[in-house]
């Protein structure tokens, strides 16, 4: 995709822009490359959806403008006792329907949230029962004492008992089917600033203003349009033109572009994902390389000189535009229980690498695939080939095989049995806390316990394993956050994976408008002011 | 002709089934739709439950099997990403994919037509000359590349234009139409142009040829010595015999614009089935892709038909009765 962008770049560099015309007052309009794929709340965990409902819905308790954890539609949330909750709904919270919030839709959600179609069981089941007190009061039980419930619940959004009931919405939209376009799919009805005014799926979606809003917000966006453009050069020209106040991502090759033509900027910033790479620890002889009879990564020293080798310095110099932020660990400093002073990436030191691979017994290296998505991270490709080149440098031959993410997931995942000996991949918790990083990728795969599921490569440490449910559910932060430390430090020592760096968001911003940007790359148009 | 038209619909529905097939052979190798279907923190029991309820563990020729059954039964099944019926979502896309398509060949036939007439009658014509060159142009650049650049001067530099989408629309009970808007209007200008391009100097260079080759022939000599005008020569004798081949190839042609307005629906944003197509292919959303295979088969096999049939108007050899041809046109 490269070429697009030269091929734009040079002829923009010789044309001079008009500045942006000034459109009708606080109307917003933006776009991202993704599709909008539905308006069901419970529908699909995915972040630009749940993101975007974060408009029209709200959950218990959410995230302000620096992702900190604040009060939306409890009042208060506090843990009673070790499995219990009391939460205490706001009063006067209206729907976009004029309907009331009550305990009634709380319990109505999160029932829902646990239907067949619902995307959002994970969460809801860590609630095992809700005992309603009144109207706006409940206690929530779960089944084991769990600190981190709060952050969980994040993203289980409130909606409506009456108006799901009376339009035949009481189940998540069902992916087989069946019900001939569940109404939830294509509508919306929360408590949030924003109601749907228009919804055409795949091409364009209309946002209001609702004037019943409960609270006061920066934003004095009246109408706000999405549309969802696809193409890099298109979404960045319909920026230029002055068409759209916003669209996002922004190619960071299209940054020095953005600088130069006046009425618009780049706006960048760290996200929360990680971007690592991860070696097979499990099978006996890898799939994709000429050592035979054995596997080299089982050895801790060849995964150290990898480590050695690889320079996340050249590689944010030269490939990420000087944007990303090289790392040590496995969570981003947003996450809850990452360590500052554990953040440093392996010394840079071919010579060192190239002993330990001796040492190992690998004095001439030796040849592996390694598998890569090109349309998932930012300059995913490019950061492999990269680190094909400086492993060429100690001796170690990379073929990258770099595919399109349906193509690269349908391979390395759990489905086709994690087909795969050296990979890229990034992660943000879902919770923004370590242990949804822990325990997806740094604890032993066990199918039983549904542990290890993005643990592609099968690092395997007993004790990391002890420590991840212990983690999950220990109350007093100061022990939790020395186990968290503890597992770190292990997985460090133990080259696990070896974590890249946080790649840069980057927006793309009209300066008739002020955005926040939010490190898990959200739009939230309660921030958004139009000049 | 009756029987002919039969004979073809019966052939027709062999195509889509092979179409199909293939379709179902090859969808193995555009991945697999699980990871986009879910978010990250969801279960291994919930992804394999999933897999089930969606047939993805069958063979591939159970999974084709089932889609025949349920598509001869009208039922094309449900979009994977957007949970809703996709004949619904291709009747939503189809009125912008073919307005699209059918505004491109007709601009491509226009402009395509006159200026292949005028290259073939002044051959060492200066405008001729221009326009030889200027086809060259079209047939040799890439979609995508025009498409950008049309983009970034009329919509970035000289902000004449909108970059994308398809601008208001205006329902035609469920027919939705751009023509009809000023701004629909505008959005229409350069993608129907990108379109066409290419189809246009196509079709420039085949009248061109073909009336050289027909202005060389006996009759047309005769014809002038019969001191009939050189409207009537050049354009009733002449172009009138070029047709043939001129009608084939635009017809093949509206299906390879239906079928390849998915590079300009990229560029533009456009909200056709294109688009939808080329999402679903990565996505690997199964039902859109089978159902936008068949449904442009069928357009090729329709197409065709109508072609077949056209020969019948303008070409009367062809005709069984034997009208013979009246006049000079």
């Amino acid at each position: 995709m490269q070429w697009k962008a030269t091929a734009i770049a040079g002829a923009l560099a010789a044309a001079t822009l008009m500045a942006a015309p000034t459109a009708g007052a606080k109307e917003f309009s933006w776009a991202f490359q993704g599709n909008l794929q539905s308006l069901d709340p419970h529908g699909l965990f995915e972040t630009f959806t749940i993101g975007f409902h974060g408009n029209l819905y709200e959950p218990l308790i959410g995230y302000d403008d620096k992702m900190n954890v604040v009060p939306m539609l409890a009042e208060s949330f506090t843990q009673t006792d070790a499995n219990t909750w009391r939460a205490k709904l706001r009063a006067g919270v209206k729907f976009h329907s004029g309907n009331d919030l009550t305990t009634d839709d709380f319990i109505f959600s999160w029932k829902r949230a646990l239907t067949e179609g619902s995307d959002m069981k994970v969460p809801a089941r860590k609630i095992k029962e809700i005992k309603k007190i009144d109207d706006l009061t409940f206690d929530i039980i779960t089944s084991n004492p769990n600190p981190i419930l709060p952050r969980s619940l994040l993203i289980l959004y409130v909606m409506d008992k009456e108006w799901s009931v009376a339009h035949k919405t009481e189940a998540a939209t069902n992916l087989k089917g069946g019900e001939e376009g569940n109404f939830a799919n294509l509508n919306a009805n929360g408590t949030g600033p924003f109601m749907v005014t228009e919804h055409a799926a795949g091409v364009k979606t209309v946002l209001k203003r609702f004037d019943g809003y409960w609270r006061n917000i920066a934003s004095n966006v009246t109408k706000a349009t999405f549309t969802p453009i696809s193409q890099d050069a298109t979404r960045v020209a319909a920026l230029l033109s002055g068409e759209l106040d916003m669209v996002y991502p922004v190619p960071v090759q299209d940054w020095q572009r953005l600088t130069d033509a006046p009425g618009v900027q780049p706006l960048a910033g760290p996200e929360a994902r990680t971007i690592f790479l991860g070696f097979d620890q499990v099978r006996d002889e890898l799939l994709y390389s000429d050592v035979k009879g054995k596997n080299p990564f089982k050895d801790v020293r060849v995964r150290e000189a990898f480590a050695h080798a690889i320079n996340v310095e050249a590689i944010k110099k030269k490939v990420m535009r000087d944007a990303s932020f090289p790392t040590g660990l496995m969570v981003a400093p947003q996450i809850g229980g990452f360590v500052p002073e554990m953040n440093t990436h392996w010394a840079y030191d071919t010579d060192k690498a190239k002993k330990l691979l001796a040492a190992a017994g690998y004095p001439n290296g030796f040849s592996l695939t390694m598998d890569c998505p090109n349309d998932r991270y930012v300059n995913d490709e490019k950061i492999c080939q990269a680190a094909a080149a400086m492993l060429a440098r100690v001796g170690v031959k990379v073929k990258v095989l770099a595919q399109t993410k349906s193509k690269y997931f349908g391979k390395v995942l759990s489905q086709n049995n994690y087909d795969t000996s050296f990979y890229l991949l990034g992660w943000t918790p879902g919770t923004m806390d370590a242990h949804q990083a822990i325990e997806p990728l740094m604890a032993c795969r066990t199918k039983e316990k549904g542990r290890g599921l993005f643990n592609l490569g099968g690092y395997c440490n007993e004790r990391i394993y002890a420590l991840a449910p212990m983690i999950e559910s220990e109350t007093d932060q100061a022990k939790r956050a020395a186990m968290i430390r503890e597992v770190f430090k292990i997985h460090q020592d133990e080259v696990g994976h070896i974590p890249l760096h946080q790649q840069p968001l980057s927006w793309g911003v009209s300066d008739r408008v002020t955005v926040n940007q939010r490190p898990d790359n959200v739009l939230d148009l309660r921030y958004v002011v139009v000049k | 002709m009756f029987a002919f038209i039969i004979r073809r619909l019966l052939q027709s529905v062999l195509v889509m089934l092979t179409v199909a097939l293939i379709a179902f052979a090859l969808f193995r190798f555009v991945g697999d739709p699980i990871n986009n279907l879910v978010g990250q923190d969801t279960t291994l029991q919930d992804r394999q439950k999933l897999r089930e309820t969606l047939g993805l563990n069958d063979s591939v020729v159970v999974q084709y099997w089932r889609y025949v059954v349920n598509t001869a039964k009208g039922d094309f099944g449900y979009s994977y990403m957007h949970r809703r019926p996709v004949k619904t979502m291709l009747l939503e896309r189809m009125p912008a994919t073919l307005e699209l398509s059918i505004i491109s060949i007709l601009l491509a036939l226009f402009i395509g037509v006159p200026m292949g007439v005028y290259t073939s009658l002044r051959r060492d014509g200066f405008l001729a000359k221009i326009f030889m060159s200027i086809s060259l142009i079209g047939i040799s650049l890439p979609t995508f590349l025009i498409g950008i650049m049309l983009i970034l001067l009329f919509g970035v530099i000289l902000r004449w234009l909108p970059t994308f989408g398809r601008g208001e629309v205006v329902a035609l009970g469920t027919w939705t139409t751009g023509l009809l808007t000023v701004s629909g209007l505008k959005a229409l200008i350069m993608p129907a142009i990108t379109l066409a391009l290419f189809q246009m100097t196509l079709i420039m260079r085949l009248v061109r040829s073909e009336m050289l080759e027909v202005l060389r022939t006996d009759y047309i000599k005769f014809a002038r010595a019969r001191g009939l005008s050189n409207r009537a020569v050049n354009f009733g004798h002449a172009l009138k015999n070029t047709l043939v081949p001129v009608i084939t190839i635009t017809g093949l042609q509206l299906g390879s614009v239906i079928a390849f307005a998915i590079i300009t629906e990229s560029v533009f944003q456009w909200p056709g089935m294109g688009r939808m197509f080329i999402e679903a292919v990565a996505d690997v959303d199964i039902p859109v892709m089978a159902a936008y295979l068949c449904l442009i088969a069928l357009f090729f096999v329709v197409i065709n038909l109508i072609v077949d049939l056209l020969y019948y108007a303008v070409d009367p050899r062809l005709r069984v009765d034997g009208g013979g041809s009246g006049g000079h046109g």
